[in-house]
Parts: C-alpha cells; sequence; structure tokens
C-alpha cells in the first residue's frame, strides 16, 4: 500500500472535507431525481444536463460581468420554466408509460441538450471564477476554497427550504398526495397534471441551483450531464424516494468515495469508479434481496 | 405450405444475390454497406434482449467495443510488443506482412468472439438478476464505465487511440480492402440471420418471450430462467464482439469513448434501430436497422453540425409516438399477414364497446 493518501494522512482530511462539500452538491441534484421518480415515475436521464444548463447561466452572467454568485437565485428562476416547457413538451407523454421509454426518451433530449450547449457555449471546458480565495486548515496543509463552502451552505440552504415548502404549502401538499395516490388525489380535486409540470420544473430549478454552484466550484464542459444522472441515481436507489436525511448521507458517501478513488486509482479512472460503483451498487442489492427470492422493484 | 417455403427460398436466395452483387453495384458504398451489414447483426442481437426477453439492455456496446479492442490487440500483439506499438501511436515502425495481417485478423476475431461470450456468462448471473429499468441502467453504467476504464489503460492506447494495423500494402487492388471488410461483414450477417432465425423457430424463443411476458409465472412453470437469460446474453455477445471486430479494422482507429464503447452513438443506435423496425420480430430489426442507415446517411450531411439534434429528436419522436415500430404498425393492420387469427365476433363486440 504505497499510495500517497496512506502516506500523508494529512491528505484523508482533505479528500474527506471536499467529498462532504461535493457529496451535499449531489445530495441536492439527487434529491430532485427522487422527487420527479416518486411523483411522476419516471426516470429522468437528462438530470446532468439540466445541471450542467443550469451552470451555463450563471456562466453567462459571469461572462457578462455579474457575480456568479447570483446565478443560484436566477439559475433556478430560469431552468424552472425550462423544466415546465420539457414536461409540457415530452414528459407528459412519457407518464404513465413503461420506465423503460421515459428512460429512452429522456436519453434523447440529453443528447438534445448536449448539443445545443455545445453549439452555443463552445465545448471547452469553463469555470466561473467566484474569486471567494480559499481557506487554509492544519499550518496550511489542507486547502479548502471557499467557494465549496459556500456550495454546500447554499445547498443545504435550499434542501431546508424545499422540505418546509413541501410541508406546508398548498402545492406541497398537493404534490405529496399525488406522490402517494395520484387517482385519489384526483378525485379530490389536485390538478394532477399541474402538480406534475411543477414537479418537474422544481425538479429543473434544483438542477439549475446546482449547476449555478457546479460553475463556481467545480468546472463546466458540454458533454459531462450523465455522470451527474447516474450519481444521482445511485444515491436514490441507496437512500430511497424521499427520505432526504439518507440522501444527504448517500450522497456525502458518494462525494467521499470520489475523492478517495481520485487519489487512489487516479483521475483518469473518477469517472469509471463511478459508474463501476452503480454497477456494484445494482448488484450487491441484486444478490441481497433474491435471498428473499424478490428483485429490486 | 410448400408454397410459403418456395416464397422464402425466393426471397433469401434474392437477398443473398443482391448482398454479394451490392459492392460491385455500388462500389462508392462500400464502407456504408459494411456498416450497414454491422449495423443489422448489432440491432439483432440486441432485439435478443430487448425484444424477445423484454430485457433493455445498454450494454451490448460493452461487448462491441471489447471485440474491438480485442481484434485489433491480437492482431498486434501475435507479431509485434503491443505496447511500443501504441505508443508510437499512428507512426509505423512495425508493419505487417500479408499473411502477418490475415492469419492476426483471424486469430483476434477468434478471441473477439469467445472472450465477449464468456464475460456475458460470467457477468450475466449478476447483472441479468436485475429487472426493468434497474438493468436497463445498471448496462448502461456498464457500458461507459468500460469505455472510462479503456480510456485510461496505456497498454492499449489510453486515451489518445489505438491504431489498427493497415491493411497490407502489397495487395495493390485499391478495392480490395472495402471487399474484404464487406465480405467478411456480410458473412457476419448471413451468420447471424441464420442463427436467429433458428432461435426463432426453436423452443428458446419461446422460453424468451415467456420471461419477457411474466417472468415469475415462467419460473413457477419450472423454467430455469437465469439460465435461459445468460444463454441469451451469450449469443449477443458472440455475435457483437465480431461486429465490433470488423467495425475496429474497419474504421483503422479506436478510441476508447468514441468509437469503441460509443455509448452516445453505436449503444443507442442499436435500441433506436430495433425498436424502429419493431422489436420481437425477426425482420423487425433488419429493416429499422437499413431505414436507419439510410435516414443517417442521407440527413447527416445536409444537416451537419445539427446531427446530434437530428438524432435527439428522432429518438424522442420514435420513442413516444412509435415504441411499437414498423413491424408492430404492420401487425395492426394486417394481423392475418402475420398469421394471427382474429375472431370477428371478438372484434365486433369491441367495436361496439367503443
Amino acid at each position: 500500500m504505497d499510495f500517497l493518501i496512506f502516506k500523508a494522512p494529512i491528505l484523508m482530511v482533505q479528500a474527506s472535507l471536499d467529498g462532504i462539500l461535493l457529496g451535499i452538491l449531489f445530495a441536492l441534484i439527487a434529491y430532485g431525481m427522487a422527487l420527479q421518480w416518486g411523483v411522476m415515475n419516471i426516470i429522468n436521464i437528462a438530470q446532468g444536463d439540466l445541471v450542467i444548463l443550469g451552470g451555463y447561466i450563471a456562466y453567462t452572467m459571469y461572462l457578462a460581468g455579474i457575480h456568479p454568485a447570483w446565478g443560484v437565485i436566477v439559475s433556478p428562476i430560469i431552468m424552472f420554466f425550462v423544466g415546465w416547457a420539457l414536461y409540457k413538451l415530452v414528459i407528459n407523454k412519457v407518464v404513465d408509460r413503461d420506465l423503460f421509454i421515459s428512460i429512452l426518451a429522456t436519453f434523447g433530449i440529453a443528447i438534445i441538450f448536449q448539443q445545443l450547449m455545445n453549439f452555443i457555449f463552445g465545448a471547452d471546458v469553463v469555470v466561473a471564477q467566484s474569486e471567494y480565495g480559499t481557506t487554509m486548515l492544519f499550518d496550511n496543509s489542507v486547502t479548502l476554497p471557499n467557494s465549496k463552502i459556500f456550495s454546500a451552505v447554499v445547498s443545504i440552504l435550499y434542501a431546508i427550504a424545499l422540505v418546509i415548502y413541501m410541508k406546508k404549502s398548498r402545492l406541497g401538499r398537493a404534490i405529496r398526495a399525488t406522490a402517494q395516490n395520484a387517482r385519489a388525489a384526483k378525485i379530490l380535486g389536485v390538478d394532477t397534471e399541474k402538480v406534475y409540470a411543477a414537479t418537474f420544473g422544481i425538479n429543473a430549478a434544483l438542477c439549475g441551483i446546482a449547476g449555478a454552484l457546479i460553475a463556481i466550484t467545480l468546472t463546466l464542459h458540454p458533454y459531462v450531464g450523465l455522470p451527474y444522472t447516474v450519481r444521482s441515481f445511485m444515491i436514490v436507489i441507496v437512500a430511497g424516494l424521499g427520505n432526504l436525511p439518507a440522501v444527504a448521507i448517500s450522497g456525502m458517501g458518494l462525494g467521499l468515495f470520489e475523492e478517495f478513488a481520485d487519489y487512489i486509482l487516479g483521475t483518469e479512472f473518477r469517472i469509471g469508479a463511478v459508474f463501476m460503483l452503480l454497477v456494484f451498487i445494482l448488484v450487491y442489492r441484486r444478490f441481497k434481496l433474491s435471498k428473499k427470492r424478490e428483485y429490486l422493484k | 405450405m410448400d408454397n410459403v417455403k418456395q416464397k422464402d427460398l425466393i426471397l433469401y436466395s434474392g437477398l443473398i444475390i443482391l448482398g454479394l452483387a451490392a459492392p460491385f453495384l455500388f462500389p462508392g458504398f462500400k464502407v456504408q454497406l459494411t456498416i450497414l451489414c454491422v449495423l443489422i447483426v448489432l440491432a439483432m442481437t440486441w432485439n435478443l434482449q430487448g425484444g424477445e426477453m423484454g430485457y433493455n439492455t445498454f450494454g451490448n456496446i460493452l461487448f462491441y467495443g471489447l471485440g474491438m479492442y480485442l481484434t485489433a490487440s491480437v492482431q498486434v500483439g501475435m507479431f509485434f510488443p503491443l505496447a511500443e506499438w501504441t505508443e508510437s501511436g499512428g507512426e509505423k515502425t512495425f508493419v505487417h506482412t500479408t499473411s502477418q495481417y490475415f492469419q492476426g485478423m483471424g486469430v483476434g476475431l477468434l478471441v473477439a468472439a469467445l472472450v465477449p461470450t464468456i464475460i456475458a456468462g460470467a457477468i450475466g448471473y449478476a447483472i441479468l438478476g436485475l429487472r426493468g429499468h434497474y438493468f436497463a441502467i445498471c448496462t448502461l453504467g456498464l457500458g461507459i464505465a468500460a469505455g472510462e476504464i479503456a480510456g485510461g489503460i496505456e497498454i492499449i492506447g489510453a486515451g489518445q487511440g489505438f491504431t489498427t494495423p493497415p491493411f497490407p500494402k502489397d495487395i495493390v487492388d485499391p478495392g480490395a480492402r472495402g471487399d474484404f471488410f464487406y465480405f467478411l461483414s456480410f458473412v457476419l450477417l448471413i451468420g447471424t440471420f441464420v442463427f436467429i432465425k433458428w432461435i426463432y423457430g426453436s423452443r428458446f424463443k419461446l422460453i424468451l418471450n415467456a420471461i419477457r411476458d411474466n417472468e415469475d409465472k415462467a419460473e413457477a412453470m419450472g423454467i430455469q430462467t437465469m439460465k435461459y437469460k445468460i444463454v441469451g446474453w451469450m449469443v449477443s455477445a458472440f455475435f457483437a464482439g465480431l461486429a465490433g471486430g470488423i467495425m475496429g479494422g474497419l474504421i483503422g482507429y479506436i478510441d476508447s469513448t468514441d468509437v469503441a464503447f460509443d455509448g452516445r452513438e453505436m449503444g443507442v443506435f442499436m435500441v433506436l434501430m430495433a425498436i424502429l423496425g419493431g422489436k420481437g420480430t425477426l425482420w423487425g430489426p433488419v429493416i429499422g436497422a437499413t431505414l436507419f442507415h439510410f435516414l443517417k446517411e442521407g440527413f447527416w450531411t445536409l444537416i451537419l453540425g445539427w446531427q446530434y439534434v437530428a438524432l435527439g429528436v428522432l429518438i424522442v419522436v420514435i420513442v413516444i409516438y412509435f415504441p411499437e415500430g414498423l413491424m408492430g404498425w404492420l401487425r395492426e393492420k394486417y394481423p392475418e399477414r402475420f398469421g394471427e387469427v382474429i375472431d370477428e365476433k371478438d372484434r365486433k363486440a369491441q367495436v361496439e364497446l367503443k
């Protein structure tokens, strides 16, 4: 075990902090995924591309001379309408149908988004500089960009706001009622069509926030959406639908896994490790369930 | 009955003659015809999972990419040090002689057929225990992970790609390379078609259909579903590996994520072609692949730059509006042609109910 990370324990602290802060961000995307999966029973492969699009909105603001941190307010507003439009155009035709249809249809949407973003923003890797500086810990041996701390704090604030909104507001209760039983909700006067559109819009808005945060903490590129989809899918299948604390914890777990995989395997295998982890989690759960003669549903 | 067989005979011999004559009739489109053969093979093998078994896989690209890398690696590795070959990139310090090239290709294709089959058998038990969308996402992850991992392995060129051995220079005929790959893929196509047609007449196909329609009931009837699912996947892996090997030689350059484990293009194409033609039918994937290839080649050059947008729109439209495909639509329209007997009374009763 002559990996650098085991020789220098301080790197472990670095990786852990990075992983946890990143994981909070992943959890935010995963919460959106869980929301639409639970309410509308669709799996959205374009989730990651919505995130990247949200990021590009913040990046455009940065290019226009506005501080990109304002993106966390502007981006979700724009993305909400993008999500709403997407629902009206495509998604409403895949609700209530075979899940594979929603997977393929959103895969098509993902390809369209990728290519359009490639046209508009170019194929370069870009980052919006927040110029928040860095915090040094433990005698300058651990560097922590303030933008990462900022992103974790914003994610947590938004998540809390969303939970309160879902509990208290009329629309939030309508969404939860539809998730429990769409038919009964309809009979009791809930406009489920509107609820679905709003759910997808809220999901897209969450993606917009996450994207704006990614624009200042990580990097943006038109084709890196799919890993975010897979990460959120993974978090959801580990945590279950609609369980926010579990989503947060498994998000942080995933962040930790990624940072350690980065140090141990090398950066070139980072995305590969994420996808392999997905396969391992699914296979692990399959074997666990097959002992009871059940399967993942 | 004899009448039907005679019709089939005429159809098949006509198609084979057309296939044999095609490179001479359209010498400018040899590469396209080769790709068409490979696409049909991929669509037909995907159909075994997605159409017949009800297991919508994105993972067959794994076997395709593996076959590609294996063929090229064996072809180089049999005669020269592989690491030095890939390190030198496009610069050729080593040159295959004619016999070395074909020997390497032969052995490489053999390996490309066998290794993916073995891998499909090995991982099949774990992966095929997943159902529905979990299976779809898991295989999607598998295919992309393979691309990412292959992009990090130095000996097969890592991120900068792997140049496959060039066609031997001793053969001066400029059309020889195209002919060679065309007939190779044509033989593969015929082999695949004959094998899958044989499956269609066998009990195996009925079992796959039983798994698709209700796996739990099939199991309750005493069918060892897992065994059949794995065998079905191994069949697909065998032909997909061969298809990949041929494509690698044809393209001449292997990139981990853009050519071999190309989930964004080939991996989706095979699903789309089978759905477009009609999944769960023998001819559906063949027609779907042909139609798709014509559409793609026709529009790709016209809408340069926008092709992925068009592809995305095509996916959305096909999936939402034609999930049953061409054959499904024909079946709806002319059920008697497909040997379906419709009870006239029953049909009328249904119409009246509406």
